[in-house]
């Protein structure tokens, strides 16, 4: 069954959305498959900009091929993700990586930024065609299959610059005026999202620090086993046990580094991810207010019989339909995103924690088998003396 | 002159290595209730099992320490740490031991008993005393050293050093170290009457001595080499092992800050706030698990740490033979240019300058009863001269024999403790993989019930 929030026959209950979002989840129901990769600059008079390429993979009748490549900007992602918000104000669309890093970047082109970026980028689109609703706008399609010049002509169409300039105008001013009806469960939505937001920033932040630490913790160490070797030179009898704990030092620092990949690669854009999330939850919140806040004025307006009851009235009729489908939007995709952010923090910390043990293992084995020698020599030498 | 002179080459070789031989006769065997009889040293072997026998005579301890005021002496007021010394004699049948002797002694006391031991016996490595301020620190650790931690460590050390002490064959029969074992009042006293402070060589002499000896035994000038690259070694081992060991203290600390989070972030979830508050708690158990691990390589570290001032031990022999061979080398010019004036003043044939040679040329001749007289005082300073360069060459002979004898128990002992701190130092590193197996297999099972 499709699930669009433009259509009109939408299940009211949650419970029957969840059930049927998972069915469409089923990775072999699965008919869109999109990648990111090979990154390049562009350079023109005016300015350099990266471009990303983009393959795009179905089996879906509604689009003309099964297969599709094109090159696109961050700019492009960015129109895009505007446009998702605009057709579904109270979905949840998916994050975009940031658009600069604040701290410690001089160039924007630094490599390991770029394939930061493309791998968040890559995500962005995946999510979006996993999304029930999400995957099928028309916009999504046009941003996978398009040519360059189609996809300018394209941007032109809508609405236009001042009337999107006056839409952030009354969203500012709505969100002055505060949330006084904002029902119970949105209530609470709003402070599991304040909350959520400040851990996961937490979190964010630690798990940065504890990269950081261990990189130095790496450095240190590559410098402390070769001293073992040095001093191997003046000893003549310690010479093996140096060596063989110089040795086990050197593999340690591999098994660091191992360790220190699968953090940055897995638990720490992960983590990333959900911080923008939680940047875009409080946006949704704000839209959902905001439709909320129409229709309130509206009826405020009527109250107070200012301006023309019958038009008010049926004004109030089409803004209480748009409220109600906003609010079941939201509170289905809210379960939705909460479900998949279950299973994505619990697989990127249970990921750690394997990528952990798998160090510790590592280490141990190195250190036993060092161990097992020295101590075989140890009886050897001991038989000798007693003879 | 010539046979003279190849008769005085001969005497600075440097002496082949014999077997122990002397008795010291200045010092008392007086450790423990048998020292008395065991007086006469008549060779290694003997001597070794003598000590062993002694051993199981008597227990050394540093039991306690105790922060302690008092006046120093200018009179003001200070605070120091004062150590319990308990010296246990075991009765031979059943292995009982029994409390003999008990007191309290402060570290400038260890640094007395030291320094007359390194003069007394020249020829000995003399076992180090623990650092006398935090060295090789790493953050956490206090450099003050009123710190329990510090004090706790320094109070392993000191004992560590009376034990060196006792079980090495020649110093644990000194009567300074027996006194100062059993002996609490007046001990500072009894130790500046020896008078041994005397006896030191001045540290201006012997760097004279080092820079202008000319045929040092090679042996020496090779452990000279050695423990100057002891020293560089294990002081760049310790100062990265203390770097690291912060670095490993900041990558637990931080897994704190998880436990922290988690839990505050389990209370507004559902199903997840079970397994994020109980992971919580892993990250609690890792992060607080590494001052343990780091409480333990700081005893490695101190076993490193011996071995490093050792080096300075090792040094002070090699500086007192080379004070020796210089002295001797000075004896040998000396004695070699008064016999050359004894000849020209004989023969009349003035082949070196001297101020009396020019006068004489000057202000005329002197009478033969002069020359006389001068001749007669010249050979009787070239005898005792002859006398005193054969005591010279028996002493040094006698040093580089004793010395070295040491020195190849020293490489044993060194080369045995130094093989145990690296294996412990495994051990150590097996046992931290164990623990982080453990915490993040518990963590991974909490991780996975989210």
């Amino acid at each position: 069954m499709d699930i669009n929030s433009f259509s009109p026959m939408m299940p009211t209950s949650p419970l029957s959305m969840i059930n049927q979002i998972k069915f469409e989840d089923e990775s072999d129901l699965k008919d869109l498959f999109i990648t990111v990769d090979e990154p390049e600059s562009y350079v023109t008079t005016i300015e350099t900009f990266i471009t990303y390429r983009i393959i795009t993979k179905t089996s879906r009748g509604e689009f003309d091929s099964s297969e599709f490549e094109v090159r696109r900007r961050y700019q492009d992602f960015l129109w895009l993700k505007g446009k998702l918000e605009e057709a579904h104000p109270t979905l949840i669309i998916p994050p975009l990586p940031e658009k600069f890093i604040v701290k410690g970047m001089v160039e924007r082109f630094n490599d390991d930024f770029i394939e930061t970026r493309k791998k968040a980028l890559h995500k962005f689109l995946n999510r979006i065609a996993d999304h029930p609703t999400l995957t099928f706008n028309e916009d999504f399609k046009v941003f996978l299959t398009a040519q360059a010049w189609e996809l300018s002509s394209h941007k032109k169409q809508g609405p236009g610059l001042l009337s999107r300039m006056g839409q952030t105008v009354r969203a500012v001013a709505s969100s002055f005026r505060g949330v006084k009806n904002r029902p119970e469960e949105f209530m609470e939505m709003n402070n599991f999202i304040e909350i959520f937001s400040q851990k996961i920033n937490l979190i964010d932040k630690i798990s940065q620090r504890i990269y950081k630490e261990e990189r130095e913790y790496f450095e240190e160490m590559k410098e402390y086993g070769p001293i073992h070797v040095l001093w191997s030179a003046s000893e003549e009898d310690l010479v093996d046990t140096l060596k063989g704990i110089a040795s086990c030092i050197e593999k340690c620092c591999k098994a660091t580094e191992k360790q220190m990949s699968g953090l940055s690669e897995a638990l720490l854009p992960a983590v990333h991810e959900y911080v923008l999330y939680s940047e875009m939850l409080m946006g949704v919140m704000k839209r959902r207010d905001q439709i909320q806040a129409e229709l309130d004025s509206k009826v405020e307006a009527l109250t107070y019989r200012k301006g023309d009851t019958d038009l008010l009235t049926e004004e109030i009729g089409k803004l209480e339909d748009k409220v109600e489908c906003a609010n079941n939007a939201l509170k289905a995709d809210w379960e939705r995103w909460k479900q998949n952010m279950q299973n994505d923090i619990k697989s990127a910390f249970t990921d750690m924690a394997e990528e952990n043990i798998h160090y510790y293992e590592q280490c141990l084995a190195t250190w036993e088998s060092f161990l097992t020698t020295q101590t075989d020599l140890h009886i050897e030498e001991d038989s000798e003396d007693k003879l | 002159m010539e046979q003279a002179s190849s008769d005085l080459e001969g005497q600075l070789q440097p002496a082949p290595l014999e077997p122990l031989g002397y008795a010291d006769g200045e010092l008392e065997a007086a450790v423990g209730e048998k020292a008395e009889g065991a007086q006469e040293e008549s060779s290694g072997l003997d001597t070794m099992t003598e000590n062993n026998f002694w051993l199981k005579k008597i227990e050394i301890s540093v039991s306690e320490a105790e922060k302690r005021t008092g006046r120093n002496a200018v009179n003001m007021q200070e605070t120091y740490t004062a150590y319990l010394i308990e010296t246990r004699s075991v009765e031979h049948a059943d292995g009982q031991s029994v409390l003999t002797d008990s007191l309290w002694r402060r570290y400038s006391e260890f640094e007395l008993l030291r320094n007359y031991l390194l003069v007394c016996y020249p020829h000995i490595v003399v076992p180090p005393l623990p650092e006398k301020r935090a060295e090789f620190v790493w953050h956490k650790l206090s450099a003050d050293n009123m710190d329990p931690d510090f004090v706790e460590r320094r109070r392993i050390g000191l004992e560590n050093f009376l034990l060196r002490v006792a079980s090495h064959p020649t110093l644990c029969r000194d009567k300074i170290f027996y006194l100062f074992l059993t002996q609490e009042g007046n001990w500072k006293e009894t130790v500046n009457e020896t008078g041994f402070q005397l006896k030191a060589d001045s540290r201006l002499k012997a760097l004279n001595a080092t820079f202008r000896v000319k045929n040092p035994d090679k042996r020496f000038t090779e452990l000279k080499h050695y423990s100057d690259e002891l020293q560089s070694v294990i002081s760049h081992l310790l100062r990265v092992r203390a770097r690291v060991a912060d670095r490993l203290y900041g990558v637990y600390k931080v897994h704190g800050n998880y436990g922290r989070v988690f839990s505050e972030w389990s209370a507004i979830e559902k199903e997840m706030g079970d397994g994020l508050q109980s992971a919580g708690h892993h990250m609690d158990v890792y992060a607080s698990s590494i001052d343990d691990i780091l409480e333990d390589e700081e005893h490695y570290a101190d076993q490193l740490k011996e071995y490093l001032f050792y080096a300075e031990a090792l040094r002070a022999v090699c500086r007192k033979h080379e004070l020796m061979q210089y002295d001797l080398e000075m004896a040998v010019q000396d004695l070699a240019s008064k016999k050359q004036q004894c000849e020209e003043l004989a023969t009349g044939t003035v082949r070196t300058f001297s101020l009396k040679g020019m006068t004489t040329k000057l202000f005329g001749q002197e009478a033969p009863e002069q020359r006389e007289a001068r001749i007669k005082v010249l050979e009787e300073q070239i005898s005792e001269g002859e006398q005193q360069l054969k005591s010279k060459n028996l002493e040094g002979r006698e040093f580089v024999k004793n010395a070295w004898a040491d020195i190849e128990r020293f490489k044993e002992q060194k080369n045995h403790d130094l093989k145990e701190a690296l294996i412990s130092y495994a051990v150590m590193q097996i046992s931290m993989c164990k623990k982080g197996i453990q915490v993040w297999t518990n963590a991974k099972e909490c991780f996975s019930k989210m």
